[in-house]
């Protein structure tokens, strides 16, 4: 079949070929782009913290009329009730692990800093970011995170301070990344790195293969995988605990919580939100995100079903205004499969001009939002695949009026329009 | 004659029921996806406090010099203790105060109640005028109790009801951090969203409410810590608060009335004169590089809009653009087809203009259904954001009258402009060609 009948014919119909294509090109640029977001967001939310999430809980509890944490008195004061709650924590049957810490994965309450291989070292751009988790010997069973070299905290390594005080840390563990980027060469353990431009060296006892520093949102994205771990209990008027449940018993262990802390010091504050699965903590982390993953979807599926949509109206209407020509061609000898490939062939056309210029409007838009918001640069995978799929949904929705078009009988040249 | 084309569309309308009803979810999706998220965005960009927001602003001083700048030279988002401590004493707008968030604990007069955590913030007495916080019982404090570091307070209503039972409170007593503050105030219903006064900590929004205001010197004086972010360009040298409070960290908020241009030239050349002096002094060493921006700017400066809501508003566009695209070609074939019809009436007299009012009604009656379908679809979508969108932006959008009339205006204006090139087209038709064809 050559094409010259086809073009002839949509010449005589530029304004709906021209809209049609636009709808098609608009829709293209407007789902490849959702798409895309839709995909970087899933990534963004499947990532794995390196902790083993389930059974895992955080207690985050503010002590009233206790001492301010400024003066060695009272650190020492805070650091036995801190100690007192610890011990009943873990006392409780349903509890399998519990370690102190400042903050945890996807918490958005971040202590960040910077490592670096020299002491006294300048805070500037291009310094190794990381966030730090100060806990004790408990942590590493209680996050459920993978030694991957050296050793874990020991009990005698641990220290305590107040919260805002500033004092040396001999010894870290640090991640995997953490370790990669300070020693390319690897053999991170043993080495000596300084912690936010301090002169007292720290030395590196352990790597652990991930964890996830707490900010969740586009503040920690360039450091979201250099955690450092420092064997300190801070103490100040609040505390956060980490507790691992025994499997299939976080329920039961969360709910015994309030009463035993209440128990060991009634005179704190524990509200709604102080006693918080982990699964909680990530979906309130990842909210936006997923909120915007299905908003877009819903966006999408409007647009492709408005699309196909309009393709099987204006193609319905073209069918039954060509009634006549179809039947005078059917007359002279056209078969049924010529008809329906007429129809699907221009089709092809329309939305082939269509996706022509949504390519350049998918790219166009991305480079817009590129250019005013966060966002990264679409790979061509995603455009192509959009493509694809609109011509595929162009011919979807042209099958129905072309295989009716394809049914007008030849008689019908025969009558009187 | 409208009754006339009414009943034309109608019947048109009604002949190709198909085409009809997918203008009409067309034009009810798009106009729905559209104002769904531009309620979202109305509320995340909504003035929060519109009759006063160019007379406020925020001052920053660069107090870290060049390493500490952003890319873009911006310096610190927030005061020190330092800097902020002599922006006022030395007073030079007519309202200003330094503020800091903090988190205290309120212990319930009844002993069988557990304790409570509380948010709000240090601040001067200043803030209450300059903010026009509105107050149900009694007032702020004097410039007095800031001088005198007194213990007063000033509540929430919610934590008014919760304590007093929402009765008149002023005089009475609450145990803020273990120690006894007298109730000098209770705010009437003030919860502005975005929370402006603070959003390096806030965010912009927030579920919360805050509860409590205390004088600034006060809660330094008690040691109350700060709650909010803390920004540090070099580890303080001493620990504790008081380390925080001798430090070059900014973790203090600032805000200042400034009511006439020659107010803010005046206060622009009092901040660079500050920062010349430190430069001079020794204790920076490098130019003034101050900003003053006003409230609008600055929350737009500190994106209190998240992107989110913005791209999701332009998608949502795009969505209603495709629709009306759509539409407009349906029409077309719509219209088109009743060439012959377009004809008989030509030929009997009526004037193009005749042609273009009884197509463009019917465009506005699809444009209308389709609005009705999208107040429905909005509300729809309003009511979902709550379990798509966090809870703190999700619960400003709200559905209300404005938002309704919007709905419908857009929704037939936007048809009737998708209907002008099929209806121009529509009056094109020639009458001759279409009565000789038949």
């Amino acid at each position: 079949m050559t094409l010259h009948p086809i073009l002839a014919a949509l010449r005589k119909h530029k304004a709906g070929v021209v809209l049609i294509s636009l709808q098609i090109a608009l829709t293209l640029a407007i789902v490849c782009n959702a798409v895309f977001i839709i995909g970087q967001r899933v990534e963004r939310v499947n990532r794995p913290t390196g902790l083993d999430e389930n059974d895992l809980f955080l207690v985050s509890q503010q002590w009233v009329g206790a001492p301010g944490g400024d003066d060695p008195a009272g650190v020492e004061k805070l650091d036995v009730m801190q100690r007192e709650d610890l011990t009943a924590l873990r006392n409780l049957p349903d509890v399998a692990s519990v370690a102190p810490s400042n903050s945890i994965p996807l918490l958005n309450s971040s202590w960040t800093g910077a490592l670096s291989l020299k002491s006294d070292q300048k805070f500037e751009k291009g310094i190794t970011r990381t966030a730090y988790y100060f806990t004790d010997e408990h942590a590493l069973a209680t996050l459920g995170l993978r030694l991957v070299a050296g050793r874990a905290f020991t009990a005698a390594d641990v220290q305590h301070q107040g919260a805002r005080d500033q004092r040396n840390r001999p010894i870290v563990i640090v991640t995997q990344a953490l370790a990669d980027k300070l020693f390319p060469q690897g053999g991170a353990v043993g080495k000596v790195v300084y912690t936010d431009g301090s002169s007292a060296p720290s030395t590196v006892i352990g790597v652990v293969a991930r964890l996830q520093t707490p900010a969740s949102g586009s503040f920690g994205n360039d450091f979201a995988w250099n955690s450092t771990l420092v064997p300190t209990r801070l103490d100040a008027n609040f505390a956060r605990y980490v507790v691992r449940a025994k499997p299939g018993r976080r329920d039961a262990a969360m709910h015994a919580v309030p009463a035993t802390l209440y128990a060991v010091n009634p005179m704190r504050v524990l509200d709604d939100d102080s006693v918080k699965s982990f699964a909680d903590i990530r979906a309130s982390a990842y909210r936006a995100d997923v909120g915007m993953a299905i908003l877009m979807g819903v966006v999408c599926l409007i647009l492709l079903c408005v699309t196909a949509a309009g393709i099987v109206g204006l193609t319905s209407f073209w069918v039954g205004q060509r009634h006549r020509q179809i039947g005078v061609r059917r007359a002279l000898g056209a078969r049924k499969v010529d008809i329906l490939h007429y129809f699907q062939i221009e089709n092809l056309l329309i939305a082939g001009a269509g996706v022509l210029v949504g390519v350049l409007l998918a790219i166009g838009l991305n480079m817009w939002l590129m250019s005013h918001y966060e966002m990264a640069r679409i790979p061509l995978l995603y455009v192509l695949t959009g493509v694809l799929v609109m011509l595929a949904i162009g011919q979807a929705a042209v099958f129905v009026p072309a295989r009716r078009a394809s049914n007008v009988p030849p008689v019908v040249a025969t009558r009187a329009a | 004659m409208l009754a006339y084309y009414l009943e034309l569309a109608l019947r048109s309308l009604k002949r190709s029921p198909g085409l009809t009803a997918l203008m009409v979810l067309a034009i009810g999706f798009g106009v729905a996806a559209s104002m769904t998220t531009w309620s979202v965005f109305r509320a995340v960009s909504g003035d929060p406090i519109p009759w006063k927001s160019a007379q406020l602003f925020v001052p920053q001083i660069d107090n870290w010099g060049p390493n500490g700048r952003g890319s873009d030279g911006e310096p610190p988002n927030a005061m020190s203790y330092n800097e902020a401590i002599t922006l006022m004493r030395d007073h030079r707008a007519r309202l200003q105060s330094a503020m800091y968030q903090i988190s205290p604990s309120i212990v319930p007069a009844d002993a069988s109640k557990h304790p409570i955590n509380v948010s709000g913030h240090a601040v001067y007495s200043e803030f209450f005028p300059m903010l026009d916080v509105p107050f149900l019982f009694g007032s702020g404090w004097s410039a007095a109790d800031d001088a005198q570091r007194a213990a007063v307070v000033v509540i929430s209503s919610k934590l008014n009801q919760k304590l007093f039972g929402g009765s008149n409170s002023v005089g009475r007593t609450v145990n803020v951090e273990g120690k006894d503050y007298r109730v000098v105030g209770v705010l009437n219903d003030w919860n502005p969203q975005p929370r402006f006064f603070d959003v390096v900590n806030s965010g912009g929004f927030s579920t919360g409410v805050e509860d409590v205001f205390v004088p600034f010197q006060r809660a330094i004086a008690v040691g109350m810590p700060n709650d909010g972010n803390t920004n540090c360009n070099a580890v303080p040298a001493e620990s504790g608060f008081v380390g925080l409070q001798h430090s070059a960290c900014v973790w203090i908020a600032y805000m200042a009335e400034l009511d006439d241009a020659a107010a803010v030239t005046a206060y622009k050349q009092y901040l660079d004169g500050y920062a010349r002096d430190m430069q001079q002094s020794g204790r920076f060493g490098w130019a003034p590089n101050n900003r003053l921006r006003d409230l609008p700017s600055w929350l737009d400066n500190q994106h209190v809009v998240p992107s989110d809501t913005k791209v999701s508003l332009l998608v949502a566009l795009g969505l209603l653009l495709a629709c009306l695209v759509n539409t407009t070609g349906l029409l077309l074939a719509k219209f088109l087809r009743r060439s012959g019809e377009i004809g008989v009436r030509r030929a009997l007299g009526a004037p193009r203009l005749a042609i273009y009012a009884q197509f463009l009604v019917e465009a506005g009656i699809v444009g209308l259904s389709g609005g009705l379908l999208g107040l429905l679809l909005t509300g729809v979508g309003v009511a979902s954001v709550g379990w798509v969108l966090p809870k703190d932006i999700a619960a400003l959008a709200r559905v209300d009258f404005s938002l309704l009339v919007l709905t419908l205006l857009v929704a037939v204006i936007a048809t009737m402009l998708a209907g002008l090139y099929p209806t121009f087209r529509a009056s094109r038709v020639q009458p001759a060609w279409q009565l000789k064809s038949n």
